[in-house]
Formats: C-alpha cells, structure tokens, sequence
C-alpha cells in the first residue's frame, strides 16, 4: 500500500475514534444510572413524601419543585426573553445601545451559575425580601435562563425572510401585524425550541437554587411562592454528599428522574425542531 | 385624467443619488411601462410610489408624488392607507406560507375592510379578479406554496386586489415565469386595467410593447423618454431610446 493510503487510513482511524470519545461517556453515564438507578424507580417512590431522613420513601417534594421551579422561570422568562429577541431583531436599529444590549446578553450567558446563586441571594432573597422562596429562586433561574432564550429567539426571527415583512408592509399592515401575524408564527417553533432548551438547563442546576430557594429537606410540600421548596439536582447533591448511610440506589433512582426529566424535554424539543423544519418550504 | 403626477423627484440612498429630476404622469386605467437597463433606477422609482423605501434607512427623496392631488410625501399622510390604495406585485412571487384563503384574506383582516362583503366574498371576488378561482376553489385551505409559480404570482396579485387598490405596482412581476405564465399574467393585466391604474417595471421590451399603453425609459436614474406605448417604439424622439429598443445596448 502506498504511503499517502496509509496515512489516510490512520487520519481517519483518529477522527473515528475522536468522534467515539465525544458518545462514549454519554453513554457511559446514562447506562450506568439507568442500570443502577431503575431498581429505585417505582410508584412509591415517584409520589410519596421521603421517609426515615430521606433513606426511604419517595422523592415527590423534590420532583414538584423541580417542576414548579421550571413553571417559574418560565413565566419570568419567556415573555422577557421573547419581547426582548422582538425588538431586538425586528425594530432596534445598530445603535451603541444596541450593541451594548448584545454584548451584556453573550456576557450573561458565560456567567458561571453559582455567581448567579449569589446575585440572586442579593438581590430577590434579601434586598428585594423575598426570602429563600419560590420565586427568587424561579427568578434567578430565569435570569439564567434569558440570554439563552433571547439570542435563540433573535435568531429563529432573523431566519424569516425579510420579503414577509416587505410583503406585508405592502399590503397596508404596520410592522407589528406583519410580526404578529406573519414573523412570529413562522419563528415559533425556533422559539420554542430555544425556549426549552433554556428551561432544560434551569431545571438541572443547582448553583442558582442553593441559596435562593432549595430545601435540605421538608416536611410537607410548598404552599405558596414564596415557601422553600426541595428540589431534584439539590437533593442530589443532598442525599449523595450530606447523608451519610445513604442507599446507593436512592441516590441513583434521583439521578435517574433528573436526567429522564431534562432528556425527554430535549427529546420534545428535537422532534419539535425537526418536524418544523421539514414542513417548512421557505 | 392623470392619477399619479411626479414633479421632479430626486432619490438618495445615502449619498447615492439614484433618481434625478423625475416628472411624468400616470393616467388613470391605462397600463405604464417603465423599461431601462438594470440599475437605472425604475424598481427604486416604483417603491416611491407606495413609500417602500420609507423602510430603508439612508434614503432621502426630494421633489413631489401627488396621488389624485395629494402628496402622498406630505407630513399628514396616513402610510397604511397609502399603501392599501397603492397595492404592489413583487418581482418573486412571495405568497406568505399559509393557506389560499388566508393569503387572500391577509390584508383585508389586517386592515379590517370586511364590513360590508363578507370575508368569503371579498376572497372569492379577488381570485375571480386574477383569473385564479377556478382553479382553487376546491382547495381555499391547501398551502399556497403548492401552488405552481404562476398560480403564486396570480394569487399574489389577488392578495393585492383584495385590499380594493386604486393602483398596482408590478415590479418585473413575470421575470421568475416561464413565457405561458408570463401569457396568463399579461392577459390578466389587460382585464385589469378597467378597474385600476397599473404600473409595471419590466426588463423586457417585447413585455412593455405588448401591454403597456405608455412607456417610460429609464436611463442611470433619469427618465430618457415619456410617451405613448407605440410611439416609443416605433418613432422615440430620443436618440438614446431608440438605440436602447432596437438592442444597440442594455
């Protein structure tokens, strides 16, 4: 064989395993939790109240406050994170402002998350008198949230032709009907998919809830937003590092739901994307 | 009776003076041409019309359009109603990715025009107007991107009609037809001009000779000549004109 074969065989044999070592751990971690962690997972353990200090029983106030933290953010940050990418993309000229707002969004978003903990504990725990509650934790993770979203939406908006707000225009309507009706509904599932993918990543972390609204542990579920919640990456860390005697399989019955929970978003958000965009003749 | 009257018009983008001194009238149910090399500054004539080019930044206009006596530049000018009187057909055909119906009915529901016809009529009488409904009346909900380029074109010339214009502006509305599209399209024109004041931008002269009444040439942002359709192209005052229509260059 020649030389330069060679040296292409070889070339290639290393991007193949470069590629392999990118799914290996993937896969690793999900094979590993799923096996160990699937023994835990039952009724019981998906909707009762943690038992014995957390060694028994369920892990349902964590699974609520992961949902209704998510349901927090969102409220917060879609309709700031989308209004924001709208006028972003379909009215703010290329002014010092604008580009000021652009360059606070990339900022934003290589913030690390726990410097988003304490700027939440600042502001919405103490200085706003919130509390370790629901909604300072549901408002820092939608500040987390936001940039994701805005710069996501911007771009599902810019990807519509300009010749549908000509069009539009041309047919007498102001700019917001042609963005209401023509722009929005052809960036939505852009939007959405941004959307999710913000929500995704609040609901896994848990630099921002640990000061602003996670439990240790709580006896009974959270009645109002402004009550303290468990909530499911905390009590991971929880029960895996806090705890001492703690079931292994617990703690990977927890990692489990977590990961089951965000990758079934991902999954939705994928097949949202992909159907869309076959459908999509533009 | 004149609809439209330019009076010295001047257009800039930026410093790019695009237009320079243009004046011509444009008579009512009567069909005008503008034809001229690319870049000469007929499609950029044409959106001043309508106030296009208000949405690009940098442009700046200088001179006078009155539509039946009004300016239409004027600071008291209500743009969108501008813009329903003055309808425009772009050079693609550009149906928004919704259904016939809704295409049709887009700015009649935007503008709130359904008092009197109901939605329904307004949307039948637009597609009889543009010699599209018997081909879609079946199918009012499929998506007007199915429909071939040509029924595209013609639908969108019924998006156009269905806000009732007084005006309709073609900017080279066939250059993405194959010549029996280009036929239906012109055809359609000729059964249009009863009912409104056309003005069409075309690269082709054969298109320009065989439906317009008048013509105008455009040469580098001036308007070389104005007149009668079958004056242009057989007796032109002008040199230029002449040696522009006979292929000499262009």
């Amino acid at each position: 064989m020649k030389k330069r074969y060679l040296t292409q065989k070889v070339g290639f044999s290393l991007l193949v395993i470069a590629a392999l070592v990118v799914v290996l751990p993937i896969l690793l971690v999900i094979g590993i939790i799923v096996a160990r962690g699937i023994g835990a997972i039952d009724w019981t353990y998906l909707t009762t109240m943690p038992l014995e200090g957390m060694k028994e029983g369920g892990i349902f106030p964590a699974i609520l406050g992961t949902l209704l933290l998510t349901l927090g953010t969102a409220v917060a940050a879609i309709p700031v994170g989308v209004g924001g990418a709208i006028y972003l993309s379909e009215y703010a000229r290329d002014t010092v402002l604008t580009r000021a707002i652009r360059l606070a969004i990339i900022n934003l978003a290589g913030i690390p998350s726990v410097v988003y903990g304490l700027f939440g504990l600042g502001l919405f725990v103490l200085f706003l008198n919130f509390g370790t509650s629901i909604l300072a934790g549901s408002l820092t993770l939608a500040i987390m949230t936001m940039p994701i979203i805005i710069s996501s939406a911007e771009e599902a908006l810019r990807a519509v032709p300009t010749e549908f707000r000509t069009v539009s225009a041309s047919l007498g309507g102001s700019r917001w009907q042609g963005i209401r009706h023509i722009v929005l509904p052809q960036a939505l599932p852009g939007i959405i998919t941004g959307v999710i993918l913000g929500l995704l990543r609040a609901a896994g972390e848990t630099a921002p809830i640990l000061f602003t609204v996670a439990a240790f542990y709580l006896p009974r579920l959270p009645r109002s937003i402004f009550d303290q919640t468990m909530a499911l990456p905390y009590h991971l860390y929880v029960i895996s590092t806090q705890v001492p005697g703690m079931p292994v399989q617990m703690q990977y019955g927890t990692a489990l739901v977590l990961l089951i929970f965000v990758l079934s978003l991902n999954i939705f958000a994928s097949v949202i994307r992909s159907y869309y965009r076959r459908k999509r003749e533009w | 009776m004149s609809k439209i009257e330019v009076k010295n018009l001047n257009f800039f983008y930026g410093d790019f003076q695009a237009l320079t001194g243009i004046s011509l009238e444009i008579r009512d149910q009567h069909i005008t041409a503008l034809i001229g090399p690319s870049g000469c500054g007929k499609s950029t004539f044409l959106r001043c019309l309508n106030r296009m080019n208000d949405t690009i930044s940098g442009t700046r206009l200088e001179g006078k359009i009155l539509l039946d006596d009004q300016d239409i530049y004027d600071e008291d000018t209500d743009v969108v109603d501008l813009r329903r009187r003055v309808g425009m057909v772009f050079q693609r055909p550009n149906p928004f990715p919704k259904s016939i119906y809704d295409n049709v009915a887009f700015g009649p529901r935007i503008l709130g025009l359904h008092k009197e016809e109901s939605l329904d009529e307004v949307v039948e009488r637009s597609l009889r107007g543009a010699a599209l409904w018997n081909e879609v009346k079946d199918n009012l909900a499929q998506d007007a991107l199915g429909l071939s380029l040509g029924e595209q074109q013609r639908l969108c010339i019924a998006r156009t009609i269905a806000t009732e214009p007084e005006v309709i502006l073609m900017d080279e509305p066939c250059s993405a037809l194959d010549p029996i599209a280009t036929l239906e399209i012109e055809e359609l024109m000729q059964s249009l001009k009863s009912s409104y004041n056309i003005v069409i931008v075309t690269h082709s002269m054969q298109q320009a000779a065989r439906v317009s009444d008048w013509t105008g040439f455009f040469w580098l942002g001036e308007m070389v000549e104005f007149g009668a359709t079958e004056k242009i192209f057989t007796n032109p005052d002008k040199e230029k004109t002449e040696s522009y229509i006979t292929g000499r260059f262009g």
